[in-house]
């Protein structure tokens, strides 16, 4: 992804902060600018996520995309934040504890390069919550 | 002058390769090395961990611990000598990462294995002189040691992160004092990918003189001796070297046993004292007193002096503790090592 | 709006077509359709490109202008427009063909779609395909295709029980149905064990789950009913056109395991064709991944939620079963070149529905059903066609 582009959203992807529409007390992650439920009338703020959730479903990459071939194999899941949106993310543990309905919190992890010399991507992943 | 700690936070990843692991690649005894370092495993980063993402982690339990608003935070300063980037801050990501963009200052800080005490220091005259109202000194690395090299035995990764101020506090900075000259025992040129080291050199005319020095100098100008204080920490690039350097300046090994981490975590470098700080923090009590003194080559070393307040009870569990970041590790062997640290170019 | 129908149909072999370009795979397909058709070139109104990454794939854009020109129609001036749904561009190629021919705009035009896929190395293919999610939020998190449909699939597994063997089972069908047509990429018999022990690209799904990469086109002529009826005694008509959109990106839908726009390309389609699941007497579907068939035989309404693992397991997708799906040998084994997909879809009705798909002929094939999957579906093209209005 070029730098613009994931600079534009570096932000929401840091610190996962997507939308609220105060006008139908939607939560959106990924952050939209226009409220699927009340469209134009819809009122989005930007809002931070606590970054706890559960996973929905998850799948263990082998044949990893581009960014990832150091990573493979790697897990891909699907979370289901505690506010209510979902989102596709990784989630680092051990491949044999991952299971649906497993429950996780943020954290901070390379997603990526360009290349040795290119611009390094950081996110957020998912880790098993302790306890 | 009342600036001191108002929050720390740590970070140490999971996984973990002992000294026998190493040693049994070159044909080492590891027993020697064990008795020689008193180190017996490091901390190895995740695939997608480095010096960032550790400073965030470390950082964010920082904030968390204390319930800091990130927008007070007027200076972010990491130190580390190994930043992802050469021309790039480490520090913007993570001043973005914990929400404290964009009305702050910001650098990255480099001196070997002493960066983050110096950011310390640079935040306190910051604090003091009313310019902030806190700051934020970091401490990270995933430090490099050549394969084969001595450093490969204690090389490790992890991150502190003190917000200093001058409200809440929970640990008074007494006072601090640098001692500083042109030594050079070990460096890393520009684009190498491993350090150089004078060997012994590094020993005596490095880590003993400036550690002692310092560590002297701040005693004398304050007029304390090694029993008023509770614990001490110093540099661990091993085990062996701070608890030689506590005896010869008359510290006990009780003080410096709650600090000593460096046996289970290896030397996480720019947070390495930081580190046995946050671990003797973990466990102080109102009243205690903390003596400190890190060291960086090249060469520097700043001591510390510090009294814990009650404060620390109130915010001691809201964010890991070391020793909780040091239980549960993952052993790897020497291949999945060098997978991690990149050493196997793809 | 008028009736429209098919008139010819034309297909190149799918698979890695090392000495064939892209222009000469659709000019290849786009001949034989005019020939099947026995119309002549200057009678053609307008072409329609389904295409997905040339950009990525070829490095080529502009793909109208490029087949109109080494289609020899360049001279005439035809407008011919390429159009993109990741992989559905070829069922939406087919819907803009007839929609241009139902509204009375044009009277004979092609609908064609083609993808060279082989000109790039893996990784470049696999990377321009994932271009078919959401590059900002699933992409940059390290999700593949197989990835996605591996989620999709464990949850259904977890949710209806659905097994390893099930998954299997619908490869193992496909490549049956492929070994009975000569252009399928794949023409080779596999068993359950093939398919369970082959090499894991996204856990559960194994490389036998998952339709290959592949170079191919196909293209058909469509005609008004009555312009149909001078160029052929069979012409088969489309009972139905329907097209829907979801969300791009899987972990938006409100059932992991429903692609809820093919439910609602489905419902329009039976709504137009004024039909019933039940009377859809075979159907090519977009198994994209083993799942994607289970999925899509669900949300079609061939069988109730749930019960998709069963069918292919059954024998009730099987040819001579109550419901046969993809006789062709789907994208599975007939081969996936992206933007012929839902083109070649609708070849494999036309050649069943006239009784000329030879060893693979379903016996009392009337209606038909087609159903094209843009990413993880994110478009929904679903196509009814009879040998009746």
């Amino acid at each position: 992804m070029s730098v613009p582009r994931f600079w534009r959203r570096l932000k929401n992807i840091y610190n996962l902060i997507g939308t609220h529409c105060e006008k139908c007390g939607s939560f959106l992650y990924p952050p939209r600018n226009m409220c699927p439920k009340c469209r134009r009338n819809g009122m989005t703020i930007p809002f931070k996520f606590k970054g706890t959730g559960e996973v929905l479903t998850y799948t263990i990459v082998h044949t990893g995309a581009k960014d990832y071939t150091k990573l493979t194999p790697y897990i891909l899941a699907i979370i289901k934040l505690d506010e209510g949106p979902q989102l596709t993310s990784q989630v680092i543990c051990d491949h044999s504890q991952i299971r649906i309905g497993m429950k996780v919190k943020a954290a901070f992890r390379k997603l990526g390069e360009e290349s040795e010399k290119g611009m390094i991507y950081y996110g957020t992943k998912f880790v098993p919550m302790e306890g | 002058m009342s600036v001191g700690i108002v929050s720390y936070g740590a970070y140490i990843p999971r996984y973990r390769i002992r000294v026998e692991e190493i040693a049994k690649v070159w044909g080492a005894n590891p027993n020697s090395i064990i008795d020689g370092l008193m180190v017996y495993e490091k901390s190895v980063p995740d695939l997608d961990e480095d010096t960032i993402t550790i400073a965030v982690e470390a950082a964010r339990h920082a904030i968390n611990r204390a319930g800091i608003d990130p927008q007070e935070i007027g200076a972010l300063y990491t130190g580390s000598e190994s930043h992802p980037y050469a021309v790039k801050p480490s520090s913007t990501v993570v001043a973005e990462a914990i929400g404290a963009t964009p009305n702050l200052t910001v650098a990255d800080f480099e001196f070997a294995c002493k960066a983050g005490t110096a950011a310390i220091q640079t935040c306190m005259g910051m604090v003091d002189s009313g310019m902030i109202k806190l700051g934020m000194a970091i401490g990270a690395d995933v430090s490099q040691g050549a394969p084969g090299d001595a450093l490969e035995y204690t090389a490790a990764a992890g991150g502190v992160a003190y917000v200093i101020g001058k409200k809440d506090l929970v640990a008074n900075i007494e006072s601090t004092y640098s001692f500083t000259t042109d030594t050079p025992d070990f460096w890393r040129r520009e684009g190498m990918p491993y350090p150089e080291h004078g060997g012994r050199f590094t020993g005596e005319p490095g880590y003993f003189k400036h550690v002692s020095s310092a560590a002297q100098g701040l005693m004398k100008k304050m007029g304390t001796k090694p029993s008023d204080y509770d614990y001490a920490i110093f540099h661990q690039p091993n085990g062996k070297f701070p608890t030689r350097v506590a005896k010869m300046l008359g510290f006990s090994s009780e003080q410096i046993k709650p600090g000593l981490v460096v046996t289970r975590l290896g030397n996480t470098y720019s947070g390495s004292c930081m580190m046995g700080l946050a671990a003797t923090l973990d466990i102080a009590k109102a009243g205690d007193r903390i003596f400190m003194t890190s060291f960086g080559s090249g060469a520097g070393s700043d001591s510390f002096s510090y009294t814990v307040t009650d404060r620390i009870e109130e915010i001691r569990n809201g964010a890991p503790s070391v020793e909780k970041l040091l239980a549960d590790p993952i052993y790897i062997n020497y291949a999945t090592y060098a997978r991690h640290k990149n050493k196997i170019k793809l | 709006m008028r009736d429209v129908a098919i008139i010819g149909v034309g297909c190149t072999e799918f698979g890695e077509l090392w000495d064939k370009s892209f222009r000469e795979l659709f000019v290849e397909a786009g001949v034989s359709a005019i020939e099947d058709a026995n119309v002549a070139g200057g009678k053609i109104d307008a072409l329609y490109v389904g295409n997905m990454s040339g950009g990525r794939f070829i490095e080529q854009e502009h793909l109208g202008a490029l087949i109109a020109d080494y289609s020899g129609l360049a001279s005439l001036h035809i407008p011919s427009t390429r159009v993109e749904a990741a992989c559905a561009s070829g069922g939406l190629a087919l819907r803009q063909g007839i929609i241009a021919v139902a509204s009375g705009y044009h009277d004979i035009v092609i609908a064609g779609g083609a993808e060279k896929m082989t000109d790039v190395g893996v990784e470049t293919t696999t990377d321009a395909l994932a271009a078919a999610s959401d590059r900002e939020w699933e992409g940059i998190m390290g999700a593949t295709f197989p990835g996605l449909y591996a989620m999709i699939a464990r949850l259904h597994m977890h949710k209806y029980g659905t097994t390893q063997e099930q998954l299997a089972a619908v490869a193992v069908k496909n490549h049956h149905n492929g070994t009975m047509n000569p252009k399928a990429q794949f023409q080779n018999e596999i068993t359950i064990d093939t398919v369970i022990n082959s090499v894991m690209v996204a856990d559960p799904l194994r490389v036998f789950d998952c339709s290959p990469i592949s170079d191919g086109a196909s293209a058909v002529v469509i005609a008004s009913a009555d312009v149909a009826r001078k160029y052929t005694d069979t012409p088969i008509y489309v009972k139905a056109s329907a097209q829907a959109s979801g969300t791009i990106s899987l972990h938006d839908r409100p059932d992991i395991t429903t692609i809820d726009a093919t439910v609602a390309a489905a419902n329009w389609a039976y709504k137009m064709a004024k039909l019933t699941p039940k009377d859809i007497n075979f159907a090519e579907v977009h198994d994209c991944f083993t799942i994607a068939e289970i999925c899509a035989i669900e949300d079609l309404g061939f069988v109730k939620k749930g019960e998709g693992g069963k069918a292919a397991e059954s024998g009730l997708t099987a040819i001579g079963g109550k419901i046969p799906v993809n006789p062709s040998g789907g994208l599975k084994a007939c081969g996936h070149p992206v933007g012929a997909t839902g083109v070649k879809q609708a070849v494999e009705m036309v050649l069943q529905l006239r009784g000329e798909a030879g060893k693979r002929q379903i016996d009392g094939a009337n209606i038909g059903l087609t159903h094209n999957v843009g990413g993880s579906g994110g478009t929904a093209v679903v196509h009814i066609f009879g040998r009746d209005k």
